[in-house]
């Protein structure tokens, strides 16, 4: 597929989680429209709850779409994981029973990929996240940055397409996330893989992407799609821009109405 | 009560004669087939309840009481239906580690963070293949802890079934023995089940040790 022709196309995605024991149904998501570009680094932000974990879901192919349909490289998603889709979770998803090594291994053995194939990919994988020197390490020893980084190269060594990430610096500190952003950065321009990452961190979402998706409060529809003009070789350093200060100020324009929403404030003082 | 020194000399002379080993390897034999079939018969019916949470919400209150069970007072009806051989000794030893194991392992499986069965989905696998590379690896740990319990009830059942109602093994030698007010064979004898269920009871303790460190985070 050539750069910059549609590698996903999202058309009226919508989801609805059926009531449990007599409550009413939640509309989670949508509905919502967009199209990636192949290549393409989209940043999605939004309120808590706004259904920014649900639309990872349903791009995954791990929930289904109650309504709409989605399109990976011109087939239809729905309810099944792609081959060529690589997702890294919000929580710690590494395996504690296995050495860093056997995690990044797991996926390609699984799919029964030959020994010498998996030798390469997870040594290059190793190099690229830095994590030569931690090979025989189990998780548990390593800080929640390292396990993450664990994370993403299990999920680099499967050479998808189309990588999605949810939080995935969540649970890290503000100077950590920004370094941990230049490497995914960095991992991008080599993988030249689509990348789609849900974030709640507005400098997060601005420093790394060519377009932010800015979702309303619950159903997540877009309100607005920013395209930032970065070049595709930046790293951190652009944070201090001043059209970074211009783009996050837009962003939480967009974001603390919607947020206010989700909190209940947004009527007026009786 | 005899000293301790005099339990060792005493349990040594036993041994040396052996004049019990016929006895002590019986037990060993019913104890080690109630502790294998209880392990695997446990582990299965905890898989099972776990991936059938409705039958589970109607026996979870059984297990919260079993153990105030007199699981002695059937001993007669096992041994109406299954005659006075082994049978009914090893149904002891087995009905009272199979729960340990059941709880143990719905325990591992309860405790397996949703996001690493969301990443099986990932890699497309199965369910035969999920449970087997994913949730039984991530709930090891919490079913060898079962796997010990299992030890120690195993040994309980038998043991205490044969004190109550058999013709051989240890614990009808304890039965006889106290019976017949020998200390010097009731004491020693006692002390053996203790180093005997100590002894297993380490080897696992450090694989377990092991599995839970590397979890440990530091």
């Amino acid at each position: 597929m050539a750069k910059g022709e549609a590698h996903v196309t999202l058309q009226g995605v919508t989801r609805v989680y059926p009531g449990v024991a007599g409550q009413r149904p939640v509309h989670a998501l949508g509905p919502l429209d967009l199209e990636l570009a192949t290549g393409e680094f989209f940043s999605v932000v939004g309120p808590s709850g706004c259904g920014k974990s649900t639309l990872l879901d349903v791009l995954a192919g791990l929930a289904s779409v109650t309504d709409g349909a989605i399109r990976f490289e011109g087939v239809p998603i729905h309810g099944r994981v792609p081959d060529g889709i690589g997702v890294v979770f919000q929580e710690d998803a590494s395996f504690p029973w296995l050495t860093v090594e056997d995690n990044i291994a797991f996926g390609l053995r699984q799919s029964g990929v030959e020994a010498g194939e998996v030798r390469r990919r997870v040594d290059h994988a190793l190099s690229l996240t830095g994590l030569k020197d931690f090979v025989r390490a189990y998780p548990a020893q390593l800080s929640g940055g390292m396990r993450q980084r664990v994370c993403i190269a299990r999920t680099l060594v499967l050479e998808p397409r189309l990588i999605l990430l949810d939080e995935p610096f969540g649970s890290l500190d503000q100077q950590t996330r920004l370094l941990m952003g230049d490497e995914l950065l960095r991992l991008w321009r080599e993988t030249e893989s689509t990348v789609l990452i849900i974030t709640h961190a507005l400098d997060e979402a601005a420093m790394l992407a060519d377009r932010i998706g800015v979702m309303s409060a619950r159903p997540g529809r877009f309100l607005e799609i920013i395209e930032t003009g970065w070049p595709r070789d930046r790293d951190s350093r652009i944070v201090a821009r001043p059209e970074f200060g211009k783009i996050t100020g837009r962003l939480w324009s967009h974001l603390r109405v919607e947020s206010l929403k989700t909190l209940g404030q947004d009527r007026p003082p009786l | 009560m005899i000293p301790p020194s005099e339990m060792v000399t005493a349990l040594a002379g036993i041994l040396a004669s052996g004049r019990m080993s016929a006895a002590i390897l019986r037990t060993l034999r019913i104890v080690g087939i109630a502790l294998v079939a209880s392990i695997i018969v446990g582990f299965v019916l905890g898989a099972l309840l776990h991936a059938l949470p409705r039958i589970r919400r109607t026996v979870d209150p059984l297990f919260a009481t079993y153990y105030a069970i007199p699981i002695y007072a059937f001993y007669p009806l096992f041994i109406v239906l299954f005659g006075l051989g082994d049978v009914p000794i090893l149904i002891i030893g087995f009905l009272l580690a199979v729960v340990a194991m059941i709880i143990s392992t719905l325990n591992g499986f309860d405790r397996i963070p949703p996001v690493l069965l969301k990443t099986a989905r990932m890699y497309r696998m199965r369910r035969v293949r999920t449970a087997l590379r994913i949730m039984m690896p991530c709930a090891a740990p919490y079913i060898f802890t079962g796997v010990k319990l299992a030890v120690a009830y195993s040994f309980i059942g038998v043991i205490g079934a044969e004190f109550i109602m058999s013709g051989s093994g240890m614990g009808y030698e304890i039965a006889f023995a106290y019976s017949n007010f020998d200390n010097q064979i009731m004491y020693p004898l006692i002390m053996l089940v203790l180093v005997l269920v100590t002894i297993i009871n380490m080897v696992l303790h450090s694989w377990e040790k092991i599995l839970f460190e590397r979890r440990r985070r530091r």
